[in-house]
């Protein structure tokens, strides 16, 4: 049972459906990755997705884009992002968990053996990696497997019932559905289609699935959580991040801009 | 199935031909892209297999290469240019297609595709600009909506051709993220394709990316190799000893190494971009410098730093400036079956102006770099030496850049 079970098992019993806030490692600086990170868990967010970031993010759009070179332009790296973490796991709650997200080649040239034990090392529940499918992940699933790590793959609303199949089956912890055809990016409405996509998704697996991109206001929290099991919010918080940055309340502002989030997953 | 393949470019290749079915060449290739893609790819793969086995869709593109592109191009004897290296060199002369390059033979193939599938869309990443001509042409020549992607460095070194693409009524839309060159311009490329996957053909303008693209955009290009080899079996009456093509993504080295490959005795050498030097870490030559990473779609030799993230890549040739290469090259490198050297911006400058003396053709800046290598082969020519280089496009769009290093 690994942290994510524990809570969504936590969340279902409550009635209660999943918040997952993103935020990039060491943007604007590791100490703040870390400050913001026990601020999410305060905020009652219920679980973070560090990125580590990558010099070219074909999934992203424009935010997450422009805060991974921030970031990397700051002297971010693969073993900082994993101190970062450790950090970050030594200020919230035992239970609240961890996960990475990135792009493949970041962690293959770290090594994928030596990646998957440092990152359990310090604390990782689970992984993301946006541009690798099942189809190229053996290696990688048998390494996480190993170390007790969740591999979680994406769906999109064009996947075919044989990728929902493939995608749920080889994913554990949750399945993170894409909300639409496009990359990351605050937009100002939930998809029409994206009910029947998620219904479709959970007719094959007991995962809970989550939705991502495109997700950034309570309300739009509020209508997926209708459906989903959790949503993901990701490129809002890292604008909200930047422009604050300097500010001594920056903390403020994120627990403020989240707990608000959390509120609207309270059925 | 009755439909027997009107001509199967790999007619005669073994069964452990690469790729294989997951588009690995080896331990290289393969599909490293977000999920939202897959299906598409697989769509391509399915009606690229449908395609090259329908005689009429090979008819029309035959049809189309001779009457549009200008096909066959011809192989030239460069009787100068021997007798300044003691040697027969044959130049073929992809400068001469519709549009001044090689670009073209894919852009076809591709927008034929699209047809196929349906797809009213077409986008396109270019660097040099040629790929985005050729892409534009032939969205004009079909009536379908093109958006090309092009760094916005590239967008500046390049005026000529984005003039060109704007006039073919193609949208250019410079990229400014990142280091705002040709890798960037595909990464927006990709952006926009994942986005508008459902309308929008990507037309990836060389052997790299996701499967099936290394394979089909080397299967249209490799017309390029077996018009050479027929040619100059005619006119020599045997293979040549050496072939010679320059390397960015690699996709008119690829075209013309591929029919060769079961020739043995020819000599197939990729020259990439060393830019000012490798020693300087300013250059683009992934095959001699690079290490192994995955990079926009397929595992490849790279050009990253210790961590992992993409280094940024300089050469004089904008087409040439990328800091990955095709699978299928990483693949040919590590058999042996391919030799890969590397050429400076100051030697692929020199080629230039010597071979527009010696021969009376201005080459593309890329295209010099396989020029240039003429000189490191010198010692070991002879008169009966028997060299082809693939002449991939033509110079016009670089008059800019060499105006400013040669002070002309």
């Amino acid at each position: 049972m690994t942290r994510l079970d524990e809570r969504f098992r936590a969340l279902r019993a409550s009635n209660e459906k999943a918040l997952i806030c993103f935020v990039t490692a060491g943007d604007p600086s590791p100490k703040a990755t870390v400050e913001i990170i026990a601020t999410l868990a305060k905020a009652g967010v219920d679980a973070v997705e560090i990125g580590i970031p990558f010099s070219d993010p074909l999934a992203d759009g424009p935010s997450i884009q422009a805060s991974s070179q921030r970031a990397l332009q700051a002297g971010m790296t693969v073993s900082r992002a994993l101190e970062t973490i450790a950090q970050a796991r030594r200020s919230v709650p035992p239970h609240f968990p961890i996960v990475v997200m990135t792009y493949y080649n970041p962690i293959l040239r770290y090594g994928l053996e030596r990646y998957a034990a440092d990152a359990k090392a310090v604390g990782v529940d689970g992984h993301i990696v946006t541009d690798l499918t099942p189809e190229e992940a053996d290696e990688w699933k048998r390494l996480s497997e190993a170390n007790g790590l969740d591999t979680i793959f994406l769906l999109a609303p064009t996947s075919t019932p044989q990728r929902i199949e493939i995608v749920t089956r080889l994913s554990t912890g949750f399945v993170y559905c894409v909300s639409r055809t496009g990359v990351t990016g605050a937009r100002n409405e939930v998809p029409a289609e994206l009910t029947e996509v998620v219904t479709r998704i959970k007719s094959c697996t007991d995962l809970p699935v989550c939705v991502g991109f495109g997700v950034s206001a309570p309300e739009h929290v509020r209508q997926i959580a209708a459906f989903a099991d959790g949503v993901v919010v990701g490129s809002r918080l890292v604008d909200l991040i930047h422009k604050h940055r300097d500010e001594p309340h920056l903390c403020a502002v994120v627990h403020d801009f989240t707990s608000k989030l959390k509120a609207a997953t309270r059925g | 199935m009755t439909a027997i393949p009107a001509r199967d470019v790999r007619e005669g290749h073994s069964a452990d031909a690469v790729p294989d079915r997951r588009g690995r060449f080896g331990r290289f290739g393969g599909r490293f892209v977000p999920e939202t893609l897959i299906p598409a790819l697989d769509e391509l793969t399915i009606e690229y297999e449908r395609a090259r086995h329908d005689p009429e869709f090979q008819h029309e593109l035959d049809a189309h290469l001779r009457d549009f592109v200008g096909r066959p191009t011809p192989l030239y004897f460069a009787a100068r240019l021997s007798e300044h290296y003691g040697a027969r060199i044959y130049i073929k002369r992809e400068d001469l297609c519709h549009t001044g390059a090689h670009k073209i033979n894919n852009t076809m193939g591709q927008i034929l595709l699209a047809r196929r599938m349906k797809k009213p869309r077409i986008i396109a990443e270019t660097g040099a600009g040629q790929h985005g001509v050729a892409t534009a042409t032939v969205c004009a020549r079909f009536g379908l909506e093109c958006e090309v992607y092009m760094g916005a460095e590239d967008v500046q070194r390049q005026a000529l051709n984005v003039a060109r693409m704007r006039l073919l009524g193609a949208r250019v839309t410079p990229v400014t993220s990142g280091t705002a060159t040709l890798k960037d311009a595909t990464n927006e490329a990709m952006r926009d394709w994942v986005t508008n996957v459902r309308t929008t053909h990507y037309i990836i303008g060389s052997v790299v990316g996701p499967h099936p693209y290394p394979m089909l955009v080397r299967d249209f290009q490799s017309v390029i190799g077996r018009e050479t080899r027929e040619q100059i079996l005619q006119r020599e009456g045997r293979l040549p000893d050496i072939v010679l093509a320059c390397v960015g993504g690699g996709s008119n080295a690829m075209g013309m190494f591929y029919p060769f490959l079961q020739d043995t005795s020819t000599r197939l050498i990729g020259v990439e971009a060393a830019g000012e030097g490798l020693h300087t870490g300013r250059h683009c030559a992934p095959l001699t410098a690079g290490t192994v990473g995955v990079f926009q779609g397929s595992q490849s030799y790279l050009i990253q730093d210790a961590d992992g993230q993409v280094a940024p890549s300089h050469s004089i040739s904008a087409g040439l400036d990328y800091p990955g290469v095709g699978p299928e090259h990483a693949y040919l490198k590590d058999t042996g079956r391919a030799t890969y050297v590397s050429i400076t911006d100051a030697e692929a400058l020199a080629a230039l102006q010597q071979l527009a003396h010696l021969e009376g053709i201005i080459t593309a800046l890329e295209t010099a770099h396989a020029y240039a290598y003429l000189e490191y082969l010198r010692p070991h020519l002879t008169p009966d030496t028997l060299v082809v280089i693939n002449n991939s496009g033509r110079g016009d769009k670089d008059m800019n850049t060499v105006i400013n290093a040669l002070g002309l």
